[in-house]
């Protein structure tokens, strides 16, 4: 062991994508046999400094050093980190469901004599570890027959098998429930009393104040501080603090609201899980938007904004819905995606590429894809009426293209966000849900995007502006609503929101785990 | 196109050289020219018997059930999906006409409606278990070859029935009617042939001054003039050669009007359109408010009729219906379709690509043929020919 006692140190990690700096100068710091945890708000660059780290991008895309036991490393791919006992569990679990827990534990990793896999040893190895994890499951059981927490353990028993030194976990207990959470975090605690040093990525400041060591702050890509909660404990606030405190002039247009009747409400809707129609997924939500008026909903992910904005769009998600829509204070019937079209609804969706663009279409013929009857007599298509659209839209939300029938995936995320606005815009709404509209988006292309929506608003659209990404919602938008495990859980106006109010709505919303 | 040209591209059209326009059209152009070269290769080694009139028109008679099942294929194809079973269902269509004709003494009117509605009935209930049972249309229509090829067997139990009546027949084997005499050259056909050639090029004129007036992108005039005065000679030259044996076959109206047609929906209609949608992102597609489920259901209804439709053909043109009719189609009219470029993953294909193919496997069966080539290598041949036509797409694509 070091005499400085550190496992791990990386020192000035940079890395770019595109031009896009994600990390910039970033020191990490973790001492033997400790739990470090790792916080940021989303896009802070958690993510990305761990890809770093297990080597998912390879030693010569980024600059800087990692040391690992005292020793420079240059990792070309996953397997070099592995090697060397840093194992990563990522949040979406990487587990075949429809192989068992033995098979997953040494997939790729398999227990042979003579190139043929010896079960009875891998079985008997599998209890082991299980045992470990305490996970009371016979190894022969299909991974797809545990709930989400077990799946959890499961990739610790297969981190464990592969002789773990430092273990990363990328928000672990983010869909896990309470007294789940708690298991794993205990577990964790035991594998540090064997040597096991970990690195948490969380956003729940709980159960970091439980179980952490030391913690470091990222934002916007770069190192904030580092700060030691062994002699004394860190408290929230401090932690907040550091994950919010930034310059926020001139990054949005100047707004001037003109607010007027309420346009679109939402009553009482609940929504259940599209898989598991026993989980209630949103759980009585009570909305609503008025003419020119942007209404922001925050929230960390898997808060349920997704969901809910896709089960008010035509019951594009989940199962068993009950409320009411209103527009105008009449109740309409949003069953169907046409209906809601028709009512005056527009839905842009997070995922502009796999639910949003025809991508090898071209940009014409995906600004008319949802309300081709506008061009069309009798079914007939007008390509000189289609042309003329595209060519508007083009000139008014300044698409950047060589001519409108440029296959769409050709143009940069910012152009393709502007189709996908096109598109909806061309269906005349009265309220447009924005879903993350700036995610992938470089800075100059998003200043365009919020001019867009303060446009629209002020021709008297309503606009409800999803986001992860705190500060735009604070620069863009006249009230906030704050969603947490499918509840709003606050709402502020303008005036009154402010980064750690939302936050702190959150963490004292959130199941936290020293409540009860 | 890359990303970088587009960034820094002004926001106005930028000029198109000549060069740059054959680039971009190289894949449509470049069907035709498969086409024509492959003709041309035949029509040499063959001596000049490809394009005699008595070969011409049996290489019409002989392709046109493939070229009919294409039509529909396509659409399926670009909406997704496949359909293994159009050969068995052709074959089933085929024994089901004779049966009513042959054996109950029906009127051949009835009997196509019928078999036309049964094929449809086929389609719906193959297009229900894709569409909106969500099984793999490959299963589903895997089960459909398997279930109606025994149908076929069953319903002839085992014997070739026929022949039908001499009307029927005319579907396949007669020709267009000739008032306007002659003793060695139908002068009818001609005359369409050339009415047809003119309404082409002024259609395509009126196409072209849309598109100007508009401010779009249309194609050089030298392309554009070139272009269809070859397409107005080809139709004039095989009209003539067509007029000099028989005429126009009648399945040969059947067939261009159905080509004529199919293209139009395709390229111009809400349907078309939202059937490529379909194919390129379902799920942006379904958001964007069109009933997805329903649009694939209605390609499988429609491949069921063409699939009837193109067994009454088969059937007429052999003047019976045996068990082993259709056996093996769907591979030729899903070669034709890939040879057209049509993409194995949707949304991607031309009604007029999938004619091409169709047309380029056909003369490549009747060159082979003349020149005595034997059906196992003429496989061989078939198989490298779809590959290499594929190939060339993805290689070009990926470049």
């Amino acid at each position: 062991m070091q005499s400085d006692g550190n496992i791990l140190e990386m020192r000035g990690i940079s890395k770019a994508f595109h031009g896009v700096k994600a990390l910039a100068n970033v020191n990490l710091a973790v001492r033997a046999g400790e739990i470090h945890a790792l916080v940021g708000e989303n896009g802070a660059g958690k993510s990305t400094l761990m890809k770093v780290l297990s080597g998912v991008y390879a030693c010569d895309d980024f600059e800087g050093e990692i040391h690992f036991e005292g020793t420079p490393r240059r990792f070309r791919g996953i397997a070099d980190s592995e090697a060397l006992g840093i194992i990563i569990i990522h949040q979406e679990l990487a587990l075949v469901p429809l192989l068992s827990i033995a098979e997953n534990i040494f997939l790729g990793n398999e227990i042979t004599r003579g190139g043929v896999i010896d079960w009875f040893a891998a079985y008997a190895r599998t209890r082991e570890l299980l045992a470990k994890v305490g996970l009371n499951e016979s190894p022969t059981t299909l991974v797809d027959d545990l709930g989400i927490g077990k799946q959890q353990l499961v990739e610790i028993a297969k981190a464990l098998s592969k002789k773990v030194k430092l273990l990363i976990l990328d928000e672990p207990t983010a869909s896990l429930n309470e007294s789940d959470s708690d298991a794993l975090l205990d577990l964790l605690l035991e594998l540090k009393a064997q040597g096991v040093a970990a690195i948490l990525i969380s956003h729940k400041l709980g159960e970091i104040a439980k179980v952490a060591d030391s913690i470091t702050v990222l934002r916007d890509g770069s190192t904030v501080e580092t700060l030691d909660c062994r002699s004394a404990p860190v408290s929230e606030d401090r932690i907040i603090r550091g994950m919010v405190g930034r310059d926020m002039a001139h990054r949005f247009p100047q707004r001037t609201p003109n607010i007027g009747q309420t346009v679109f409400e939402v009553r009482n809707w609940r929504v259940h899980h599209e898989l598991h129609p026993e989980r209630e997924q949103i759980k009585g939500v009570d909305l609503e938007v008025r003419r020119g008026e942007i209404v922001g909903i925050a929230g960390l992910m898997g808060a349920g904004r997704t969901e809910f904005a896709m089960s008010v769009f035509g019951r594009s998600y989940g199962q068993r819905i009950s409320g009411m829509v209103l527009m105008h204070g009449q109740v309409v019937d949003v069953s169907s995606v046409r209906k809601a079209i028709d009512h005056g609804i527009a839905y842009v969706t997070e995922d502009r590429k796999g639910c949003g663009l025809v991508l090898e279409e071209e940009i014409g013929k995906n600004i008319t894809l949802a309300n081709l009857e506008a061009v069309a007599s009798a079914g007939v298509i007008d390509a000189g009426r289609e042309f003329k659209v595209a060519s508007d839209y083009r000139a008014a939300l300044n698409i950047r293209c060589a001519s409108v029938h440029q296959q769409v995936v050709n143009l940069s995320g910012g152009n393709q966000q502007k189709v996908v606005l096109s598109k909806w815009l061309f269906t005349q709404p009265e309220l447009l849900m924005l879903d993350e509209p700036t995610r992938g988006i470089d800075v100059g292309a998003k200043y365009e995007i919020y001019t867009i929506i303060d446009r629209l608003a002020s021709e008297g659209k309503g606009v409800l502006f999803i986001s992860s990404e705190l500060p735009e919602l604070l620069g863009m938008c006249d009230r906030i609503y704050v969603m947490n495990e499918g509840r709003f859980v606050a709402e502020f106006t303008a005036a009154e929101a402010s980064q750690e109010r939302i936050m702190r709505a959150i963490v004292n919303s959130g199941s936290s785990v020293h409540d009860h | 196109m890359t990303t970088e040209e587009v960034l820094t591209a002004p926001a106005a059209n930028p000029p198109r050289s000549h060069a740059g326009f054959i680039k971009n059209n190289l894949r449509e152009y470049g069907m035709l020219i498969s086409l024509v070269a492959i003709m041309g290769l035949f029509q040499v080694l063959t001596d000049g018997t490809l394009l005699r009139p008595l070969n011409l028109t049996n290489l019409l008679l002989q392709n046109s059930y493939i070229v009919i099942m294409a039509l529909g294929m396509l659409l399926v194809i670009v909406a997704g999906h496949i359909d293994l079973s159009v050969g068995s269902v052709c074959g089933f269509i085929g024994a089901l006409a004779a049966v009513l004709m042959v054996e109950y003494g029906w009127h051949f009117v009835p009997t196509t409606l019928l078999c036309i509605v049964v094929g449809g009935a086929i389609g719906a209930a193959q297009g229900w278990f894709v569409a909106f049972a969500r099984i793999p249309s490959f299963i589903v229509t895997l089960a459909g070859m398997l279930v109606f090829k025994g149908l076929t067997l069953a319903l002839l139990a085992g014997q070739s029935v026929g022949p039908f009546p001499e009307l029927f027949q005319k579907l396949s084997s007669g020709f267009i009617a000739d008032p306007l005499g002659g003793d060695s050259l139908r002068s009818t056909s001609l005359v369409i042939g050339a009415v047809v050639a003119v309404l082409l090029v002024l259609f395509k004129l009126r196409a072209r001054s849309q598109l100007v007036r508009h401010g779009m992108e249309a194609e050089p005039l030298v392309f554009f003039l070139l272009k269809n005065a070859v397409f107005a000679g080809i139709i004039l030259y095989f009209s003539w050669l067509l007029a000099s044996y028989k005429g126009l076959p009648n399945v040969l109206i059947v067939m261009a009007v159905l080509i004529v047609a199919y293209d139009f929906v395709t390229t111009r209609t809400t349907p078309g359109r939202r059937i490529y949608a379909l194919g390129g992102n379902e799920k942006a597609t379904r958001l964007s408010g069109i009933k997805t489920q329903r649009l694939a259901f209605l390609t499988f209804v429609n491949m069921g009729a063409l699939a009837a439709l193109a067994g009454l053909v088969f059937a007429a043109r052999l003047n019976t219906a045996t068990p082993k009719a259709g056996l093996g189609f769907e591979l030729d009219v899903i070669a034709a379709c890939f040879i057209g470029g049509a993409s194995a993953s949707g949304g991607v294909g031309k009604v007029m690509g999938a004619v091409i193919g169709a047309f380029i496997m056909g003369v490549m069966n009747n060159g082979m043929s003349i020149l005595g080539v034997g059906i196992d290598y003429q496989q061989v041949i078939k198989g490298l020919v779809l590959l290499a036509a594929v190939f060339v797409d993805v290689y070009n694509k990926n470049k």
